[in-house]
This record gives structure tokens, C-alpha cells and sequence, in this order.
């Protein structure tokens, strides 16, 4: 049953529009693609290696702090939304350690596959991307449903 | 580089507002999306709706380009294989992002807002990636 209170088509489509451009900027600029598990997985690859590409490091660096700023800059013009996290913390660490270890032996998550991959029209990200979307609606159904969560 | 430094920072900022204008950032707006059976709330299809068409548009017309526009070496994916790992890892990906709603790029805002249980996600993130990284997934170069 969609709960149509929740919905927020206009907003979502417009973070989603801006989403794409950031991805599109990417590549057209520095030719990178803007997958976010990549991206930080390259900096600990990069740290791991000692620091042999430091510009490689860079780059990576700096998308990551754009992330991090990206809250700090909206508050400066409106009130954050909600973040809600309901998650308690032995799930909340089981969850990192699966996005973790998965994204990178799938080489990629939701930006890097399900955007950036799709725009590709990859069929290895199509396939990426139905698995994870499977997958997590069948998680979400075990634990509400199942599990009565 | 420097430039191309500024440029990351600056996609990095413009993805972060997508993610926080679209709901994404929001994990319990993600487990909503999720739950089908549940009070669905279908908002986040019209977010990677949203990113592909542009992303379609974009890739279509420039991602075969050799340069991009500030001369850069286009480093677009080749890999092409359908195998284990690529199934294997969205499996257990999409396994946790079911059970807190966070996947990477949402997490790092989430952190960036000052939400100490995104702090926790992205430790255990970060702990998960780093034993991970195989040599073959290394930075090439």
C-alpha cells in the first residue's frame, strides 16, 4: 500500500536531477566516475599503498570533504531534514560491515552502479543494481514481516 | 590537478545537497522505500529516475570522449564480467542497506550533519572496505 502522506515526488526528482549532474560534472571534468564506494575505497587503497599517487589521493579527498560539508552548507541557508536512525548500534555495525565488504567485491554501490553504471547502460551495473535492490527489499520484508521487527 | 581538485570538491558538495533535497540521506525514508509490503513510501525510485535520465544524457553524448573538458584522462570502467564477486558483494550490500538504510554516499552526509550513529555506519563501512581491497581493485597507476 504506497503511503501517499510520505511521498515527496518534487523533491526527490530534484535531488535526484542534481545527483545526475554531479555525476555527469564529474566526467566531463575530470573524466572520474562518481561512485562513492569506489571513491573511498581508493583513498584506503591509496593509504595502504603509501601515498604513491598523492593527486590520486587528492581528488578523492577532496569529493569525500564536499560530502561532509554538503550538511554544514545547508544549514547556513535552511534547517537540515530529518535524518531518522532507528537502527540500534549491534545492527548498525553489522550493516557497515556488509555495505563495506559488498560494495567493494561488487565494485561499486548505489552511485557507482545504480547511477553512474546504468548511465552507461552497463549491463554488469544493471545486474549489480537488481541484485542490491532484491536483496534489500527482501531484507526489509524479513525483518518488519517476518521478524515482526 | 588543482583544478580538477576544486571540481571534486565542489560535484562532492552538489551530491551531497542531491542526497539531502532527494530524502536519501534520511535512512528511515530509505527503509520505507524499501518496505513493499509495508506503508511504501515510493519517493526514492523518482531519485535514481531522476540521476539516470541525466546521467543517460551526459554518458550518451561525452562518455566517449578521450579528454575530458579540463584535459583529464578518462578513466571510465572496463570491466564488463558478470561473476561472483559482482553478485556475491551486491548481495551482502543490499543485505545491509536494508537493515539500517545507509549506503555509502548517504552515510558520509549523515556523518557530515553530526549524526553520531552515521559516525558508527561509516567505521564499521570503512573497517568492512578495508579488508576488503584486493590488489586487482588497487588504484592503478
Amino acid at each position: 500500500m504506497i503511503d501517499w502522506s510520505a511521498f515527496t515526488p518534487w523533491s526527490s526528482l530534484a535531488g535526484g536531477l542534481l545527483i545526475g549532474l554531479a555525476a555527469a560534472l564529474l566526467m566531463l571534468l575530470n573524466g572520474r566516475i562518481a561512485g562513492i564506494s569506489g571513491i573511498v575505497g581508493g583513498i584506503i587503497a591509496e593509504l595502504r599503498n603509501g601515498l604513491r599517487s598523492p593527486g590520486e589521493l587528492a581528488w578523492r579527498l577532496a569529493f569525500v570533504a564536499g560530502l561532509l560539508a554538503a550538511p554544514v552548507g545547508w544549514r547556513l541557508f535552511q534547517p537540515l531534514p530529518a535524518i531518522h536512525i532507528d537502527t540500534d548500534y549491534p545492527l548498525l555495525v553489522t550493516a557497515g560491515l556488509l555495505v563495506g565488504v559488498g560494495t567493494r567485491y561488487a565494485g561499486g554501490c548505489t552511485s557507482g552502479h545504480g547511477v553512474c553504471g546504468i548511465s552507461r547502460r552497463s549491463p554488469r551495473s544493471l545486474v549489480a543494481t537488481a541484485v542490491f535492490m532484491i536483496s534489500g527489499f527482501a531484507t526489509v520484508y524479513v525483518v518488519s514481516h517476518l521478524l515482526g521487527g | 590537478m588543482n583544478r580538477q581538485i576544486l571540481v571534486a570538491f565542489l560535484v562532492g558538495l552538489l551530491f551531497g545537497g542531491g542526497l539531502l533535497l532527494s530524502g536519501m540521506a534520511n535512512p528511515a525514508k530509505v527503509l520505507a522505500f524499501l518496505d513493499l509490503a509495508g506503508a511504501w513510501d515510493p519517493s526514492l525510485a523518482l531519485v535514481m529516475g531522476g540521476a539516470v535520465a541525466v546521467g543517460l544524457v551526459a554518458f550518451g553524448f561525452f562518455g566517449r570522449r578521450e579528454r575530458s573538458l579540463l584535459g583529464a584522462e578518462m578513466r571510465l570502467p572496463t570491466r564488463t564480467a558478470i561473476d561472483k564477486p559482482l553478485v556475491f558483494g551486491s548481495l551482502g550490500f543490499g543485505v545491509g542497506w536494508g537493515l539500517a538504510g545507509f549506503c555509502p554516499g548517504p552515510a558520509l552526509v549523515a556523518l557530515g550533519a553530526g549524526e553520531f550513529k552515521a559516525v558508527v555506519f561509516t567505521l564499521a563501512m570503512l573497517v568492512g572496505m578495508g579488508l576488503t581491497i584486493r590488489p586487482q581493485s588497487g588504484l592503478k597507476q
